[in-house]
């Protein structure tokens, strides 16, 4: 049962963050991911200090809003500074980690919070980890709940706004010539990442999250030329990972994060290889 | 040389654009008349794109404004249609030609709603005008320039528009492209639709445009191609760039200027 739930939250992480993943990679905006899902840590703190708790709304909703700060000062450095988007990328969130990690040390003493927790996750845990209702029985672990939540919003999204999505990665300037504004697409998109690095940090912690967004949609583009197709697949690679992840890291007794992020990494190479092949 | 037009397609009152306090365009004023089939022609860096991408309200503008049908452009952005530079999007972008063209219809679906049968058929039909229906499942990527370029005008004409920008559509396309796409331009004129083209080559101006705007920076000129297209206004758009200017105004003339600009 255990595994079950630990291959399961995997997966609700892995799918999500191959979804949005998607749009990232063909948005050329690999490395905003990795910026947000590094410079929610502050939000993630003072929301703890806050309400005390790991898993609360507000917690999500706050580094949500940070993650869309982070976005909105990547592109001002930019455009107002005259800054090249990478560099502007790394002083942002950087300095947005330093002032986490700072804030993460000056309350050390507190036994829920901690670098390590923060930056690797621990997924094992997550089958003890229950949520409660107002009567007190269990109705499952929290990170599932929270997940399915994050990823059901994310499914919506995509599906309904698809071709929005669609026009203003391909072509923004056509998007904004005919009325849609690629500027709030980015920024609502840019806010769905935030929340579901937030959401998954504490099972896969917030570096290796940078990887689920990454490696099963950049797989997925390697082989398919089709958008749709790029969605199902990486998501499908991601489900893979996280079952092969978890058995890897059994026969090895490591990470099962780690072991995730390894496989994924795998079927990468292996894409890289097939599309290698074929030429 | 600058003639004003009576209820005018499109006016551009006192526009200025800059680029990071560097004035890109400076005070631009003109009108160009319905049906208009007009050229916008300078040398690199005149402001060309500048130009088409400030009427679109693709960046912002330091003074001046912009009116449609005498109207703004928020107001009528469904009878506007925008063919932006080929080099501006990514081809390798998972997609199939259709896909590509249905876009063109995004702006009458709105919000909540995907596209329909109608949708795909005026897609479809669109490409049979360009000659690429039988690409209309190709994935972009395979497409070769002038390929892409065509694709790029279908979907301009799934809108159905009433006046249409295009930034530089002959650029590294071939010669039957090239073709194709002057024809289609001149039938849409035709119908009364007004069409507005960036340009670089020289030589096919006069044939190919019936009104021409001569930019570099500010408005050299804008009126009839047999009045505006002259050595001396061109010397002046063309200005100390090219000391050869006045011999380009007499290769015009006998028809002999093969040199196209450099990208």
């Amino acid at each position: 049962m255990d595994a079950f739930i630990i291959i399961l939250t995997g997966s609700l992480v892995a799918v999500s963050c191959a979804l949005l993943g998607s749009f990232l990679v063909l948005r050329k905006m690999a490395m905003i991911g990795d910026a947000i899902s590094h410079s929610v840590l502050p939000g993630i703190v003072i929301a703890f200090l806050l309400v005390g708790s790991l898993q609360s709304v507000w917690m999500i909703i706050g580094a949500g809003l940070i993650g869309v700060l982070t976005t909105f000062l990547i592109e001002f450095f930019h455009q107002k500074g005259k800054l090249q988007t990478d560099a502007s990328i790394g002083v942002t969130f950087t300095w947005l980690f330093a002032l986490g990690v700072i804030l993460v040390t000056y309350y050390a003493g507190n036994a829920h919070i901690d670098q390590d927790c923060i930056l690797h996750g621990e997924i094992a845990y997550v089958p003890i980890d229950l949520m409660y209702d107002d009567a007190g029985n269990a109705i499952g672990p929290k990170a599932v709940i929270v997940l399915s939540v994050v990823l059901a919003l994310i499914l919506v999204f995509i599906t309904v706004f698809y071709k929005e999505l669609f026009i203003t990665t391909f072509d923004p300037d056509f998007a904004n010539a005919i009325g849609i504004s690629s500027a709030r697409w980015h920024y609502l998109l840019m806010g769905l990442v935030s929340l579901t690095t937030v959401a998954s940090f504490e099972s896969v912690g917030a570096i290796l999250v940078v990887a689920l967004l990454i490696a099963p949609a950049s797989a997925a583009y390697l082989i398919t030329r089709d958008l749709k197709w790029m969605l199902m697949l990486s998501s499908l690679f991601g489900i893979v990972s996280s079952f092969l992840g978890y058995w890897l890291s059994y026969l090895l007794d490591g990470s099962i994060a780690g072991a995730m992020v390894t496989i994924s990494g795998a079927i990468f190479g292996i894409c890289y290889l097939v599309t290698v092949l074929k030429k | 040389m600058i003639q004003q037009v009576e209820n005018p397609a499109l006016e551009i009152h006192d526009l200025t654009v800059s680029y990071d306090k560097k004035p890109v365009l400076w005070g631009v004023d003109l009108t160009i008349p319905n049906g208009a089939l007009c050229g916008i022609i300078g040398p690199n860096g005149a402001g060309k794109s500048t130009l088409i991408k400030s009427i679109m309200d693709l960046i912002p503008l330091n003074s001046g404004y912009v009116k449609l049908f005498d109207q703004d452009l928020d107001e009528v952005r469904k009878k506007i249609s925008y063919v932006p530079q080929r080099e501006s999007v990514d081809w390798d972008f998972p997609a199939s030609v259709l896909d590509i063209v249905m876009m063109g219809r995004y702006s009458k679906l709105g919000l909540f709603k995907r596209p329909r049968k109608a949708d795909r058929d005026a897609a479809l039909s669109a490409l049979e005008m360009v000659g690429m229906d039988k690409y209309a499942r190709r994935q972009i990527a395979q497409l070769s320039g002038g390929q892409q370029q065509r694709v790029f005008l279908a979907r301009a004409l799934t809108q159905n528009a009433e006046i249409y920008f295009l930034d530089e559509p002959f650029a590294g396309v071939d010669a039957a492209t090239e073709k194709a796409i002057i024809q289609i331009l001149k039938n849409l004129s035709s119908q009364g639709k007004t069409i507005v083209v960036v340009h670089h080559d020289l030589q096919s101006v006069e044939t190919y445009f019936d009104w021409v705007i001569l930019l570099n920076l500010r408005l050299v000129a804008s009126g009839p191609t047999t009045d505006v297209f002259t050595p001396q206004l061109l010397e002046e758009t063309y200005g100390g760039k090219l000391t050869l200017l006045s011999e380009v105004g007499e290769l015009v003339k006998k028809g002999g200027f093969h040199a196209r600009e450099k990208q």
